[in-house]
């Protein structure tokens, strides 16, 4: 049963032809070989380059690698602390820079990251760490707040910075000495709240507590209500006693209705007075999910696998191993039995908001759910989607447009070495749905980092976030010491790995636990917390798949701040880059010929040299002309949003 | 993302050198002022929880994986090839975190929890486990019987183990240690995940 993805296949039979840029180095890691370009204007705009291969190197570079860490170790440790570096591979990106882990986090798990403005903020589990990034390829560490409590997920919103704190050791005064009672006043699980207005000084300014703690959290912009911003709480841990805040219950609901099971608890922040933040509801988004719908089009798809696999059994071929068991069986079709009332999960993991839509994705125990949070104090289930390949739902990533969902399934909770080539392909992989009519999930198929990794580096799906690629779907995500994978879902039924980077694992002779926790593109770069080497910073390099027309359209798209679970909506300026990156698309889907292509790039270089009413007159009337060509292109949605944004340069 | 487990900095070493502080109540200021260490003391309960666990995950592994030799349905296959996986990984996490603090390690495939008490040992079962004969019963079943029986078996099986991770989260002192923490907490969201699809599985399973 083999990890085999179908592309490594083709990369085999193919593998003389690699010619893409691959690089695979055993030191340097801090080093920062720009080949990259800001999109020069008036430069020539290049043509898509065809000489990059779209094979992936054969055999994949990430296999093998040597173990090493990257973190500065006291001389005086054990033999198998040497402060080695792994072994790097990297195709179609690149690491610019790689920030240590250093002092009270050292040797402390580093976990996910917030931006704002010129900030990243990169949370531990002691507390977190605030750089600077004006200059992407040499972050600087401006503080380190000491504050213990995993797993301190982070948000930020305004001049806020909110934290997520689970663990029993967590204390309201943050001291790092635990807490000694199993019911205490001095524990602290919930969300810790600073005021950042000076963000090289942020002040602690209020404590919400929670009954089962917050393993994540998830700030919520409510378009209604701008005094106010919303906090859905996850958790994943178990409910605490009444006896050490008021309130908690554990119970069946059907015993005592104010019980935490089903429910995540909703947290407001008054943003003129956030001290005093609080709980104001329960909602019970898990409640009656005694049954999930039937999948028809995922029967079908099982159906399918096993066919497939039978003849791959028959056939002694490779390929995608692991027919997935029916959907009826996670589904459940009810009927006889016990199936008690109360089934269901109890907790979410992780919920991704997307307002812009007005859709949620709630990861919750063995299921996926889409949530209406049109109403965001009162958000309702409107589906669960559950799937027998899938262990446990992590989190939930939306497509720009709001048309497709992608599920992650942490199966073994990011510990274990869950991408060994005897690992099946379907499991702790993403699963990708598309969102029909807002109203229910449809599965397309899986996707998991194709590269085998060895049994001493944990590895599953982890969390990453949208690439703003103009017109694609576009994701990066982690895989713990699997490495960074960025693949292609545009397809949802065929998503493809277009670039990835990868260390030999943390330490050679023992499963360690290290690599890269959540990986989030931010203004132009993609930011790594590497939960034991520190912090990583990667650009994309253009290639067969992502041109420097597309990387420039994408470096174009700004934000003021970001929060990766509350997904805001990419809007892309008008500019050459952009709608250069539409004509390579255009190459790429063959439609339009390549001499019409040749002719279109002419003319945006021509108009790019003009100026004024010129260059306006010009383009307008390229536009024009692009609709009435887009008709007779056999990839005309492509070709008319091409000449769309060709008229909104001319409005420029 | 779960157990902290080791990094490239010694996480075991802090461990045995702090293991002897009393749980310090320092108060933080929260502000990055340099503090000491984190305190990350290891209790008996969290040795208990770590150890016990070893013979409890083994008969998980034992029995899910007679799934292929007893005819399982393709549904109840699949599920029980996922808990070897799983279980016998987390065995192997376990079996480090003891090693590493030089404390007894049971074998991956025990059959009981070892527990001193005074001069003697008992032999132990934990929460939920078969008894050799409830074992038995599920060796000879085969089909839909052994589906049954192992849904049955393991759904109980399962909240064994949420039972001790109960019993770990509230004593006292114990859960300081990450890994332990994580684990347990782990332990606790997987399993309750997973008696939960048991559950609907076992209603699609006919009754005898």
């Amino acid at each position: 049963m083999a990890l085999h993805h179908p592309q490594r296949r083709f990369s085999a039979a193919l593998a003389l032809a690699a010619v893409a840029s691959i690089s695979l180095y055993a030191s340097a890691c801090a080093t920062s070989t720009s080949s990259s370009s800001a999109g020069a204007a008036g430069a020539p705009a290049p043509a898509l380059n065809i000489t990059m291969s779209p094979v992936a190197p054969s055999p994949d570079p990430r296999v093998g690698l040597r173990a090493g860490t990257t973190a500065k170790v006291p001389a005086d440790t054990t033999k198998r602390m040497m402060a080695t570096r792994a072994a790097e591979a990297e195709w179609n990106m690149h690491l610019v820079k790689n920030v240590e882990a250093n002092g009270p986090f050292l040797g402390v798990t580093h976990s996910d990251l917030a931006f704002r403005g010129n900030y990243v903020i990169q949370g531990n589990y002691d507390g977190y760490e605030i750089f600077d990034i004006s200059n992407p390829r040499a972050p600087k560490s401006i503080k380190q707040i000491v504050c213990r409590g995993s797993q301190s997920d982070v948000s930020v919103y305004g001049n806020l910075i909110f934290v997520s704190g689970e663990a029993t050791s967590g204390r309201l005064d943050c001291g790092l000495g635990g807490v000694p009672d199993s019911v205490s006043k001095d524990r602290f699980r919930g969300v810790r709240i600073y005021d950042a207005t000076d963000i090289k000084n942020p002040k602690y300014i209020q404590s919400v507590q929670t009954c089962r703690g917050s393993h994540t959290h998830t700030v919520v912009e409510d378009p209604n209500d701008k005094a106010n911003v919303y906090i859905y709480i996850s958790g994943s841990s178990a409910v605490r006693s009444p006896t050490e805040l008021a309130g908690c219950s554990d119970m069946d609901p059907s015993l005592d209705p104010n019980s935490e099971r089903f429910k995540i608890e909703i947290v407001q922040v008054p943003l003129a007075n956030p001290m005093a933040a609080k709980v104001i509801t329960k909602a019970p988004i898990l409640a009656e999910l005694t049954r999930a719908p039937q999948n028809t089009a995922r029967t079908a798809s099982d159906n399918a696998d096993r066919a497939a696999t039978m003849a791959a059994r028959g056939g002694g071929a490779g390929g995608r191993a692991g027919a997935p068991a029916g959907a009826a069986a996670a589904a459940g079709r009810g009927g006889r039995g016990a199936v008690p009332n109360n089934a269901g999960p109890v907790q979410c993991h992780d919920i991704t908001v997307y307002p812009a839509v007005g859709l949620a994705g709630g990861a919750c125990g063995g299921y996926g759910l889409l949530l209406d949070i049109s109403d965001v104090k009162n958000p309702k289930r409107v589906f669960a989607a559950a799937d027998s390949n899938m262990s446990f739902w992590h989190s939930a990533t939306f497509t720009n447009d709001g048309s497709k969902m992608l599920f992650s399934d942490e199966w073994g909770g990011g510990s274990a070495p869950r991408c060994r080539s005897t690992d099946h392909y379907e499991w702790g992989s993403d699963a990708l749905f598309t969102v029909d009519g807002k109203k229910s999930l449809t599965f397309k198929s899986y996707y998991k980092m194709p590269a085998a990794q060895t049994n001493l580096e944990n590895c599953v799906a982890h969390n990453g976030s949208l690439v703003p690629i103009p017109g694609r779907d576009i994701m990066v995500q982690s895989w713990y010491q699997g490495g960074v994978s960025i693949f292609d879902w545009t397809d949802p039924s065929h998503p493809k790995e277009i670039a990835y980077q990868d260390r030999g694992p943390i330490d050679g002779a023992v499963q360690g636990n290290g690599g890269t926790w959540s990986v989030y593109w931010y203004n132009g770069y993609m930011y790594s917390s590497e939960i034991a080497r520190g912090l990583d910073v990667f650009e994309l390099q253009p290639s067969a798949y992502i041109s420097q027309n597309e990387i420039d359209a994408a470096k174009s798209v700004k934000f003021d701040y970001l929060n990766v679970q509350g997904q805001q909506k990419l809007v892309w300026p008008a500019s050459f880059s952009l709608s250069r990156s539409y004509v390579d698309q255009l190459e790429r889907s063959k439609g339009y010929a390549p001499e019409k292509l040749a002719s279109i790039r002419a003319d945006l270089s021509a108009a790019e040299k003009l100026s004024g009413q010129a260059r306006k007159d010009f383009l307008a009337k390229m536009a024009t002309g692009l609709h009435t060509d887009a008709r007779g292109s056999s990839d005309a949605p492509k070709a008319h949003t091409l000449a769309s944004s060709v008229g909104d340069l001319a409005k420029l | 993302m779960i157990a902290n487990l080791r990094h490239g900095a010694p996480l075991g070493l802090a461990v045995l050198l702090f293991a002897a502080c009393a749980p310090a109540t320092r108060g933080g200021s929260g502000t990055g002022q340099a503090p000491a260490p984190a305190v990350r003391t290891v209790n008996d309960a969290d040795v208990e929880f770590m150890s016990g666990m070893i013979p409890h995950h083994a008969q998980a592994v034992l029995i899910a994986g007679w799934a292929e030799s007893h005819g399982a349905r393709r549904d109840v296959l699949v599920f029980c090839q996922r808990i070897v996986v799983g279980q016998r990984d987390e065995i192997g996490l376990m079996q480090r975190w003891l090693a590493e603090r030089g404390l007894d390690v049971p074998a991956a495939d025990a059959t009981t929890h070892k527990m001193k008490m005074g001069d003697m040992i008992h032999e132990m079962i934990m929460p939920g486990m078969l008894n050799a004969e409830q074992l038995a019963e599920l060796d000879k079943s085969r089909g839909s019987d052994f589906d049954r029986l192992l849904l049955k078996a393991m759904i109980g099986h399962h909240l064994g183990a949420i039972e001790m991770v109960n019993k770990l989260q509230a004593s006292a002192g114990s859960g300081n240690d990450d890994i332990v923490y994580r684990f347990s907490s782990d332990v606790y969201a997987d399993q309750s995940t997973e008696v939960e699809r048991m559950t609907k599985i076992l209603a699609t399973i006919p009754e005898k």
